[in-house]
């Protein structure tokens, strides 16, 4: 049991902080600038496609740095020269401009790398088993991305805390006019926060992408579980995406230990066998089988019962 | 406003080629409705270059009763209402044989589709071949006159793979995981009764559903196996749910065997490698590309000069194709009405190692010999590598056709 | 005398907004009966099936996102249900001889709509905005993987396939051919675009505009606009109840893909691009994007690029969509300056002709090169054959992409000259 209870935290971390590795750019860009980006799943690709041609010719780790900065490029000039001229018309048209992008991504990593996955395998400098834990081996490579992970947010939340860059951000959000009659140029900087929401989707790609599989339909396959991160964890707040990533990781690490279903709880009373009839589809279905389901029930339930998400500071 | 000028131009110019496209041309017409864009479009596209190496090999011989082989693909981006709309849209281009495989939820709208279609459209009859969907449901309850299941279905599959199990001595606890909904249970069942059947040695000690294609992180998983103490994973799943659990079991230092249905499967290779698993991967299928039989090695050979990122993953679509031409070469006819009589019962050489399989008329269910292969380094006389990764599925056992033989329900309609 | 002015005047002017009122509407029934005979091929009428499904689909969308200002991005939800116990209720009636004739059936689509538009709208509109797009999302998702868990409600992912000859027949119409169900189709389009234009009209439809333009205003002139937001939702439900009870006697089949995000995600790119602003908006988007999704995949395997460039196209340069792109055009023909502007217009239209073809040219070659690659590099484009490994295609197509977007940047600006002046002269008329 406490063996059960020790793996499952620590595999329930691990994933927490993978989630928060993916969805890190997505909170920056809906925090700071009110975008929810569809196509934060395809920079994330663009991101570990990258940084698996670039892990080809000088290496993992330059890919590291490379890869980022070349997606944030990107990031910043579909910004510059498509979002911006569409940000007048609203949010829905700034959201659906991210959507049609991300078929235009979608196609074009197909046409250059093909539809097959891609051998983008962990560098050898980290691929060993860091440590064994009752017979299960953690690979260094995970906790690398644990690592950098825990990095990101730190330095993300020293800079929009602590530094002038963060207060000009948040403050541009509110009041653009007035910072920009403070002589700050609003839409320099909406395009540099663009870009450093795509770069970080792309650090979470190129990690992700010898963790789990790089290929043409990897953008797709992530689903919207960031978008459940960033709402659970509260528009606008960086800590809340932190614990809403943890939460969700370890809510869902658990629940795939439990094999518990209502047949389990009823047992064999003559009401349970006639309930057995009647829903015999729900009747043995197990918690364990529900766990990939269970983040949208809690988005659901917490933008009901508590719609600023668990730490953040205003509704929409 | 200035962009939409253009986009209706565009619109224009897609009207016209798909009005020129339409016209009519005396050729032997295969439509391919099968997946060529979104999360299905890798195994879809390795289907339509192996239609298109087939058809160009048989018209470089003449064609089939002279006529040309022309392969059309129709895009169904794995969605059984879209097949529907395709397969009208391949009616309308004089295609009478469709080929079809990939989702069985697509296979049975299209089944049913042509079925229905056929009854109501006396003398446009339709024939669907179908090359990859296993549902037992197919060629049972469901079966239909006009459709041809040339992969062995769930039950074929099971029953070969159990009873390779049970005679493994080595394999004492088996773990049972699948992804959870219809097929993925109906594997499940049928494994389950089969290993856990009396007098058998195995014990099923895990019966796990996993939620199809939502799961990125299957450590919690691998956990519950290592927590059982599996020696062997029996598994149905397939993409991102096999290279996922394959590869968290490499991540976590899990050493036992894996027994699949669709470890070939595009990107599965590459995932195998990753995980450092040699030889402890299994895959049930009609052959490998291994086998020593150097007839077929050839074929794969020139095969690879023109596609050369894999060996021939659907040998199938060889015999599937080989056969509906010597159907329509017996019946002196491309009518399904008159060419379909000759299918059924039909024996063929297969092509995948020479010997020979039977399409059965009671379900129209083909019956080949079936193969349990590894992936690992390759020996001598085994040239095919998968996904350059420089390992190769090599044969670990036989099962021969009178071994596959299991009873159906289909009561037939006959037109 | 004056009073006989009037009386005579009286009947013309009713005649005339007889006219007006309901020449559309007439107009409407006789193209929908007489375009199954000008476009009489299977795939015409199959896709033309579609298109009738999909624009109630979308026009019950747009009661959310145009009229109420509501985004959601699980609309689908209610055209899978709708549509599953359709199916349901078909296969029932087959198996107990219930007499039920197959053209009443979309009606249990909508009331099952209406039903879960009731249960989750309770849920959903006690928010607005982004909370309200994200309580879709989550619902769109749970309900869409809670249909492969249950498996005898859902059929699992083979779906719940329907017979639609097999239940009552009345004046001898079996809908086992196509045209048939296309008429049943045609018939329900008529009716529920009608209800739904009717609805707009309504005093409710308008506090419908009063709650998305400005519902701080509006609770303040004493309406709730919880309520208003839930009856919009459970109302949208219910027409795309409807749209799914005739999808599946249309197909004959329901899978949960019916009702999956991918679903979802095209009735919103089909209200889009068409104009969420205009009533006709998504009925024209409809149109467009069920065309799109039949036809341009075979046309090109790089359709979804296509299909993404022309979408980023409407947002960016269009934002009210088609229909307000043609609703802009009014004051050109109040003015009477059609006929100069529309030479502008099509000055503009030639080049960036050559410039898309440029484009296209460009982006076929690079799919062949790679996607295609084992094919070989011989191609044609509009029907001219050339080998894309040369430099020749390439320049050229380099050239049409340039030439024809520097003309058309040029002729575009005194095109919208043209169209400024027309503006301008409209409004000295009005005044």
């Amino acid at each position: 049991m406490l063996e059960i209870v020790f793996i499952s935290t620590l595999n329930g971390v691990l994933y927490g902080m993978l989630l928060f590795l993916m969805a890190s750019g997505l909170t920056v860009i809906f925090s700071m600038m009110g975008v929810l980006n569809f196509a934060h799943a395809s920079f994330y690709m663009l991101g570990a496609f990258f940084g698996f041609e670039i892990s080809r010719h000088v290496g993992f780790f330059p890919g590291l740095v490379i890869a980022p900065v070349l997606v944030g490029l990107i990031g910043m000039a579909v910004e510059r020269y498509g979002l911006r001229q569409v940000h007048r018309h609203g949010h829905v048209a700034e959201l659906l401009f991210t959507f049609g992008l991300t078929f235009i991504i979608q196609e074009v990593v197909q046409m250059v790398w093909g539809k097959l996955a891609v051998d983008y395998k962990v560098p050898p400098a980290l691929d060993f088993p860091a440590f064994t834990l009752f017979a299960t081996e953690y690979p260094a490579f995970k906790i690398f991305m644990l690592a950098i992970s825990i990095a990101i947010f730190a330095v993300l939340l020293l800079i929009v805390k602590r530094t002038r860059v963060g207060l000009v951000v948040q403050a541009a959000l509110s009041h653009p006019d007035m910072v920009g009659m403070l002589g700050h140029n609003v839409g320099r900087v909406f395009m540099l926060v663009f870009g450093v929401g795509a770069g970080l989707a792309a650090v979470a790609g190129v990690i992700a992408g010898p963790a789990l599989v790089t290929q043409a339909n990897m953008a797709a396959a992530l689903g919207p579980i960031l978008f459940v991160i960033v709402v659970v964890g509260g528009l606008g707040s960086l800590s809340g995406a932190f614990v809403a990533s943890l939460l969700i990781g370890l809510i869902q690490t658990f629940a795939v230990a439990v094999n518990v279903s209502l047949a389990d709880i009823l047992g064999d009373t003559q009401m349970a066998e006639t309930l057995s009839v009647w829903f015999s589809d729900i009747w043995s279905v197990t918690v364990a089988q529900i766990a990939p389901i269970l983040p949208y029930l809690l988005l659901v339930l917490i933008l009901i019962f508590r719609p600023r998400g668990l730490m953040g500071n205003r509704e929409s | 406003m200035r962009k939409f000028v253009g986009s209706g131009a565009f619109a224009l110019v897609v009207l016209a080629s798909t009005a020129l496209s339409a016209m009519a041309q005396d050729t032997l017409k295969i439509g391919y409705v099968d997946p060529l864009s979104g999360g299905g479009a890798a195994a879809g596209q390795i289907g339509m270059n192996q239609l298109n190496y087939i058809a160009e090999a048989v018209n470089a011989k003449g064609g089939v009763m002279g006529k040309q082989v022309e392969i059309i693909p129709y895009d169904n981006k794995l969605d059984p209402q879209v097949s529907l709309v395709q397969i009208q849209k391949a009616v309308d281009q004089g295609v009478r044989i469709v080929i079809q495989g990939n989702g069985s939820s697509v296979a049975a709208a299209v089944s049913d589709f042509v079925t229905k279609f056929n009854s109501r459209n006396p003398g446009k009859e339709v024939v669907h071949i179908n090359h990859a969907a296993i549902d037992p449901s197919l060629t049972n309850d469901k079966c239909s006159y006009w459709h041809f299941a040339f992969d062995a279905n769930v039950n074929i599959k099971v029953e070969a793979m159990t009873n390779f199990m049970k005679a493994n001595e080595a394999i004492k606890k088996v773990y049972l995981i699948n992804q959870d909904y219809s097929f993925g249970h109906s594997v499940a069942e049928a494994a389950a009764a089969k290993l856990g059947a009396e007098g058998s040695s195995i014990e099923v000690v895990g019966k796990e559903f996993v939620p199809l294609q939502k799961v990125t992180d299957f450590s919690p998983y691998i956990a519950k196996i290592r927590a059982s103490g599996a020696d062997s994973v029996f598994t149905a799943n397939w993409g991102n749910d096999l290279q996922l659990l394959i590869k968290a079991a490499g991540d976590a230092g899990l050493d036992i065997n894996w027994y699949t249905f669709y470890a070939g499967l595009a990107g599965t290779p590459t995932a195998i490698k990753q995980a450092g698993l040699e030889d402890k991967v299994f895959q049930i299928t009609e052959g490998v590309n291994n086998l020593d039989y150097m007839p077929m090695q050839e074929e794969v050979k020139a095969y690879m000069a023109k596609y050369p990122d894999a060996p021939i993953y659907y040998p199938r679509l060889f015999n599937a194709m080989g056969m509906v031409f010597k159907a329509i070469e017996e019946a002196g006819s491309d009518d399904p009405v008159k060419f379909v009589p000759k299918l059924e019962g039909m024996k063929y050489v297969d092509f995948i190692d020479g010997k020979e399989g039977f399409m059965r008329a009671d379900d129209h269910q083909y019956f080949q010999t079936m193969y349990i292969s590894g992936l690992g380094s390759l020996g001598p006389n085994q040239p095919f590598e998968e996904e350059k990764t420089g390992w190769g599925w090599k044969v670990a056992a036989t099962i021969p056709v009178d071994d596959t033989i299991v009873s159906t329900t289909c009561q037939m309609e006959r037109p | 005398m004056i009073a006989s002015d009037t009386t005579s005047e009286l009947p013309s002017a009713r005649r005339r907004s007889f006219l007006a009122t309901y020449g559309v509407w007439i107009a409407l029934a006789v193209v929908l009966v007489a375009l199954p005979y000008v476009l009489n091929s299977g795939l015409a009428i199959s896709t033309m099936c579609l298109m009738g499904i999909m624009i109630i689909f979308s026009l019950s969308y747009n009661m959310l996102l145009g009229q109420t200002g509501l985004l959601s991005f699980g609309h689908a939800v209610f055209f899978g249900l709708g549509g599953f116990l359709t199916a349901h209720a078909m296969n029932i009636v087959r198996v107990t001889g219930a007499p039920l004739p197959l053209e009443v059936f979309p009606i249990i689509g909508g009331l099952t709509g209406l039903l879960f538009g009731v249960i989750f709208g309770a849920v959903a509109t006690r928010r607005a905005g982004t909370a309200f797009a994200m309580i879709t999302l989550g619902i769109g998702e749970l309900v869409a993987s809670s249909s492969l868990i249950l498996r005898s409600a859902f059929g699992g992912e083979e779906g719940i396939s329907v017979d639609r000859t097999r239940v009552l027949q009345m004046f001898g119409i079996s809908f086992g051919p196509q045209i048939q169900v296309y008429f049943l189709i045609a018939a329900w389009l008529f009716l529920s675009v009608a209800a739904m234009y009717a609805l707009t009209r309504t005093p409710f439809g308008r506090i419908c505009n009063a709650v998305r333009d400005n519902p701080v205003r509006a609770s303040f002139i004493g309406y709730n606009t919880t309520t208003v937001r839930f009856l919009s939702f459970s109302m949208a439900g219910l027409f795309a109840g409807v749209a799914g009870g005739l999808a599946a006697l249309n197909f004959e089949i329901v899978t949960s893909s019916a009702m999956g995000a991918a679903q979802s995600g095209t009735v919103v790119l089909m209200a889009y691009i068409g104009g969420v602003g205009n009533f006709a908006g998504p009925i024209i988007g409809a149109i467009l994007v069920t065309y799109l999704q039949v036809m341009l995949s075979d046309v090109t395997g790089a359709w979804q690029l296509y299909f993404g460039l022309l979408f980023i196209g409407i947002v960016m340069f269009v934002p009210d969509g088609i229909a307000g792109l043609v609703a802009r055009q009014q004051p050109v023909l109040v003015s009477g300056r059609l006929h100069k502007v529309l030479p502008r217009y099509l000055t503009a239209l030639l080049p960036g002709l050559l410039a898309l073809a440029g484009l296209s040219m460009l982006i076929e070659m690079t799919y062949q090169l790679t996607v295609n690659a084992p094919e070989g590099p011989a191609m044609s484009f509009l029907y001219v054959p050339f080998d894309a490994s040369s430099p020749l295609p390439w320049l050229i197509a380099a050239a049409m992409l340039a030439v024809g977007l520097w003309l058309f940047l040029k002729a575009g600006r005194l095109a919208l000259e043209a169209y400024g002046d027309a503006v301008e002269a409209a409004r000295g008329n009005v005044r």
